[in-house]
């Protein structure tokens, strides 16, 4: 079975993040960053972090022994210094390492579950930390799709179907009227393809700045105090970068640098009723930017029921507007009540649950790619025009499909057979 | 009243796969069929096998079903389909004289001494507190048995087409099976319509072979069985024509009088088996469509030919036909016709086949949205296997899309169900490189032995392959190769220096080291089959091992199953909408619940959590 590693997001302390590894390559994963000083299991020891020649980190490094860990497998713990830059450079060495992979959301809790090393009745909590990191898992990825890297997969995806139709029809229609010789057609989607991902991996260099963007929504019917709330917001500890209106005029941007971390908040008019279906079409668009944004406040008024909302999610804060008792809920943007209490947890929340999510879609995004090259090599590789190894060539393809699943979807099966079915007359 | 082990309602190619299969397993079974002389009868094409359907026969014959066999003994042309691509994606397909097939499959089924095959209508079923108990015949007798199995294919509520005019019938020449059709409505299964067509049958007398190109088939036939090396009969060659632009003209001016495009069909057809109509249609830039005349028989003057499919009226199809070069004064012997029917929605099956909502009733072939003989052949073989299991108290076999062909269509079929007639090819299977039409038998026929499928004699082959397979294994790994060998023998040499055995460079060089091997001088005494499986196998050994972990892991989602009466309302934690979804759908293990539309990992957690509870608790009992 794989080794598995993620950042455990939750359990960090203030300052020092926690990154897991688990599996039978755990051990000798740290002892490669460790210079092969590994320590006794179950003995913290500081031991300086060292990959490719690059310092990493100077860490708190910690190995269970099979049988004797949280999964029940070899495991190792690394608490690093907080800072995502770090986090970030040891997870990629991790990640590329052979038979390191990131864990899916869940998936160190699974191994715990199947090896009899959790109490049963603990899971359920758990089941709501899955559900969570999933979720941010998910906005994460969403929300990267929406700019030029989005456009680029969408076009990813269409060139990889189109080929990888290209090529199944010469296998399995070969006895009806398929052209015998696709590979021109093939190479040049496959040669457009590889350009754009050798040009993304020319971008993943040490170069890249690691400046996380978080979205934090604010929610609650008009004139709840949304807007004061904002400015309050603003003009604390943050410092405003800029105040633009959004695209359309329901969503109004402000972005801030909070504890460090590129914020920006959403004042959106979700909860209003459209009175025309221009305006019905700007809050669907808000409501759903809001979905997707890491993290929601919803601002209610005195005596309004939380439980009504229904957009509330787990993991959304709720707080009481116009009020001066900030240990009861209460913020008011005018006093500046409650305030920095809010600033600084949702500064919180974002550095600990956003920012694993953040980087673990990243990590994928980019080893996907790298993969995804790789495969379409090799897949050029194998090409000929006699189609010999076309099976060859129709796995690569999907290998590459399989890899850059998390930024152009799953590919599968019935959309090869459309696109086949309609550019050839298949039927004896 | 008389008492069954199993009882198989209907004698197409699913009835006799899943009869014989009970019957192999030592059960008591009787088919029931409309006629006897049904047996072995192909509603459509004279032809077996091809891509995905030829792997599907390669793995009935592993585990000892007839299909491959008889398809041998009534092959008039066989043709490996893909003979210059890798072995993965090659197709055994053969032409098949009608009257053979329907002999030998007789044959086949009177052989069997457990096995009776009875000559009546089904009308009802015989359910008992929630449970299939037997059969009703249309005489009114009474037939009881631990489990049955439906497979009346397109008989149930059958409406042929031809133009505007519309018969009852199950296919051309057939009753339709109104009564049981309407019974099974009334049981309130989840029933749909499809629809599919055949072309017009031509007398091959009034062809002129003599201008038309002709297609033979290989030189060197590849048989479907295991079991057999060469064809039984004379082999014969296909003629080749094409329809032209007048055909097309013919087809359009009347596609209104079309039951197509007239407005009298609005079930789904197949999008690989167009009609003529649809071709025309669709695919107006193209001014041509390729036909293959294919005999019916070597003592039969039918042809049927192969892409013009129709449910135009006779006298167009008369016209179309007759504008077609070398078919200029042909005769239609019977025409062309589509055909609506009835079948189930497979989301409601067990992964047995057995239908959920209806214990002790099994459905197999076409009745579940498919189409084709192999794949109601493969799902038959499932259906009796898991039948004979249930009457004797024994969990069901399951063939996973890892192992199969067979478990890749039930799986696509109960998690997807079937919006067109299901067909299979060889990009529905994930492990495509590791599902071979030649290792059917290294993937199967162990499983087929501790089934019980298995004849001593094939058993005794199986074994002398494998032992065989396994002995030039160890002889080409234990020879290793010096440098001075691999260059003289054009093998690349590892920078490393590694030491590299021969079956090494089987994988790494596969087509050079067999043809080294072949050519004889480096190691005596290999038998040529043998030499070939093996490289065979070596060919897509890396690939096979990338999978590894991913196959690993799912092996390991489906051993973990989940019980029929797993209750999802108990699990605080899951989503109301997710449970009711799970809790209709019932997967059998956790691979299948986590490909459910809307799993969320944090859902599975909580399946597994529950899942390991009841085995707790269960062990503590
Ligand atoms: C017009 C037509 C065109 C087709 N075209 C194609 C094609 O192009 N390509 C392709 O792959 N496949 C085609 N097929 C499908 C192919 O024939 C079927 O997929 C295959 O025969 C299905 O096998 P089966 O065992 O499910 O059913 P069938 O072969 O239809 O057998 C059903 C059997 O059940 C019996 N039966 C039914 N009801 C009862 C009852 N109440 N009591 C007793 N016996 C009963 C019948 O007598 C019959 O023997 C076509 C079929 C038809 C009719």
């Amino acid at each position: 079975m794989d080794t598995i590693f993620a950042l455990a997001s939750a359990r960090g302390k203030a300052g020092v993040s926690v990154l897991r590894i688990s599996g039978a390559g755990a051990w000798d994963a740290v002892s490669a960053l460790c210079g092969g000083r590994l320590p006794e299991p179950r003995r913290a020891a500081l031991r300086r972090l060292i990959w490719q020649g690059d310092i990493l980190d100077d860490a708190l490094v910690i190995v269970f022994a099979e049988g004797a860990s949280f999964t029940g497998e070899p495991s190792a713990e690394l608490q690093v210094h907080g800072s995502i830059a770090v986090v970030d450079a040891v997870m990629r060495a991790l990640g590329q390492m052979p038979g390191l992979r990131l864990a899916e959301p869940g998936e160190f809790t699974r191994r715990a579950l199947e090896n009899g090393r959790l109490d049963l009745e603990q899971v359920e909590g758990l089941a709501d930390l899955i559900e969570a990191e999933t979720e941010a898992q998910r906005r994460q990825a969403q929300r990267s799709l929406s700019g030029a890297l989005g456009r680029l997969a969408e076009s990813w995806r269409r060139d990889l179907v189109q080929a990888a139709a290209l090529i199944e029809a010469t296998i399995d229609f070969a006895d009806e009227d398929v052209p015998v010789d696709v590979t021109p057609e093939v190479t040049a989607l496959l040669a457009r393809v590889q350009a754009d991902l050798s040009a993304q991996i020319a971008g993943f260099g040490a170069a890249e700045r690691i400046r996380e963007g978080f979205e934090v929504a604010i929610i609650g019917r008009p004139n709840v105090g949304k807007s004061t709330l904002l400015n309050a917001l603003a003009g604390r500890d943050a410092a405003i970068t800029s105040d633009i209106a959004g695209t359309t005029r329901d969503v109004i941007e402000v972005r801030m640098d909070l504890a460090g971390l590129a914020v920006t908040f959403l004042d959106t008019a979700g909860l209003r009723e459209a009175t025309d279906a221009v305006e019905a079409i700007g809050i669907a668009r808000a409501q759903e930017r809001a979905r997707d944004a890491d993290l929601r406040v919803f601002l209610i008024a005195p005596g309004e029921d939380p439980t009504e909302l229904a957009q509330v999610q787990p993991g959304d804060l709720v707080r009481i507007a116009k009020s001066d008792t900030p240990a009861a809920g209460g913020v008011s943007g005018k006093t500046g009540a409650g305030v920095p209490e809010l600033l600084s947890e949702i500064g919180e929340i974002l550095s600990q649950r956003a920012s694993g999510a953040g980087l673990a879609v990243r990590l994928r995004q980019r080893q996907g790619i790298a993969a995804a090259a790789d495969a379409l090599d090799r897949a050029r590789a194998a090409l000929d025009p006699g189609g010999a190894a076309s099976e060859i060539v129709a796995e690569e393809l999907r290998s590459a499909a399989r890899a850059l699943e998390i930024l152009i979807g799953k590919i599968g099966v019935e959309d090869l057979l459309d696109t086949i079915f309609s550019s050839f007359c298949i039927g004896k | 009243m008389k008492r069954f082990d199993v009882i198989v309602i209907g004698g197409g190619h699913a009835g006799t796969e899943a009869a014989h299969a009970a019957a192999r397993m030592g059960a008591q079974v009787a088919l029931v069929t409309l006629s006897t002389r049904d047996l072995g009868v192909m509603s459509c094409n004279p032809a077996m096998g091809g891509l995905g359907k030829g792997h599907i026969i390669r793995e009935i014959d592993a585990l000892d079903g007839v299909m491959g066999r008889v398809s041998d003994r009534a092959g008039i042309q066989f043709r490996l389909l893909n003979r210059r691509k890798g072995p993965a994606v090659q197709g055994p397909r053969a032409q098949i004289d009608r009257a053979l097939y329907r002999a030998e499959m007789q044959a086949e089924m009177t052989g069997m001494a457990n096995l009776r095959v009875i000559e009546a209508e089904v009308t009802d079923l015989r359910v008992d507190t929630g449970r299939v108990t037997g059969v009703v015949l249309a005489d009114g007798t009474t037939l009881e048995a631990g489990a049955v199995i439906l497979t009346a294919g397109t008989f149930l509520r059958g409406t042929l087409h031809i133009g505007d005019r519309q018969l009852r019938g199950g296919r051309m020449g057939d009753a339709s099976a109104d009564r049981l059709g309407d019974r099974l409505r009334d049981l309130g299964l989840g029933v749909g319509r499809l629809k599919t067509g055949t072309p017009p049958r031509l007398d091959g007398r009034s062809i002129d072979w003599a201008i038309l190109d002709r297609q033979e088939g290989d030189a060197e036939p590849v048989m479907f069985s295991f079991l057999n090396r060469a064809p039984f009969v004379r082999q014969i060659a296909c003629g080749i024509t094409h329809t032209n632009a007048r055909t097309h003209e013919i087809i359009r001016e009347n596609l209104s009088r079309s039951a197509l495009y007239g407005g009298y069909i609005s079930s789904t057809g197949p999008r690989y088996c167009p009609s003529v109509e649809d071709k025309v249609v669709r695919f107006a830039d193209k001014d041509s469509h390729q036909i293959f005349l294919e005999p019916e028989g070597l003592e039969d003057h039918t042809v049927y030919p192969n892409g013009i499919s129709t449910s135009l009226p006779e006298d167009v199809q008369d016209a179309y036909v007759r504008s077609i070069r070398g078919l200029e004064s042909v005769r239609i012997l019977q025409p062309g016709y589509a055909i609506e029917y009835d079948y189930f929605d497979p989301r409601g099956l067990k992964g047995s086949l057995e239908l959920t909502a209806l214990p002790g009733l099994f459905l197999a072939g076409q009745i579940n949205g498919t189409t084709g003989y192999e794949e109601a052949g493969g799902q038959g073989l499932v259906a009796g296997v898991n039948a004979v299991r249930l009457v004797r108290g024994e969990d069901p076999w399951l063939p996973s899309r890892r192992d199969s062909y067979i478990g890749v269509m039930i799986d696509d079929l109960r998690a997807n169900g079937a919006t067109e007639p299901y067909r299979m090819f060889t990009s529905r299977a994930e492990y495509r490189l590791s599902l071979r039409a030649d290792n059917a038998d290294q993937r199967l026929t162990e499983t087929g032995i501790s089934l019980g499928l298995v004849s001593e004699t094939r058993k005794a082959a199986f074994g002398a392959k494998m032992a065989a397979l396994s002995a030039a294994r160890d002889q080409l790994s234990a020879r290793i190769v010096t440098r001075a060998e691999a260059e003289d023998w054009g093998l690349p040499y590892a920078a490393s220096g590694e030491r590299r055995s021969l079956m090494d460079y089987l994988s790494i060089v596969p087509d050079t080291a067999a043809a080294l091997l072949a050519q004889g001088g480096v190691m005596e005494g290999l038998d040529p089959e043998t030499l070939t499986q093996l490289s065979r196998d070596a060919t897509y050994e890396k690939y096979a091992h990338r999978q590894d972990a991913a196959v690993e892991m799912l092996r390991r989602d489906e051993d973990m199953r989940i019980p029929d009466d797993f209750d999802y309302a108990a699990i605080s934690g899951l989503s109301g909408e997710l449970g009711a979804k799970l809790a209709y759908v019932r997967p059998q293990n956790l691979a299948e619940a986590g490909r459910i539309e809307g799993m969320t990992p944090a859902a599975l957690t909580l399946i597994l959590a529950r899942l390991r509870r009841l085995a707790r608790d269960r062990g503590a009992a």
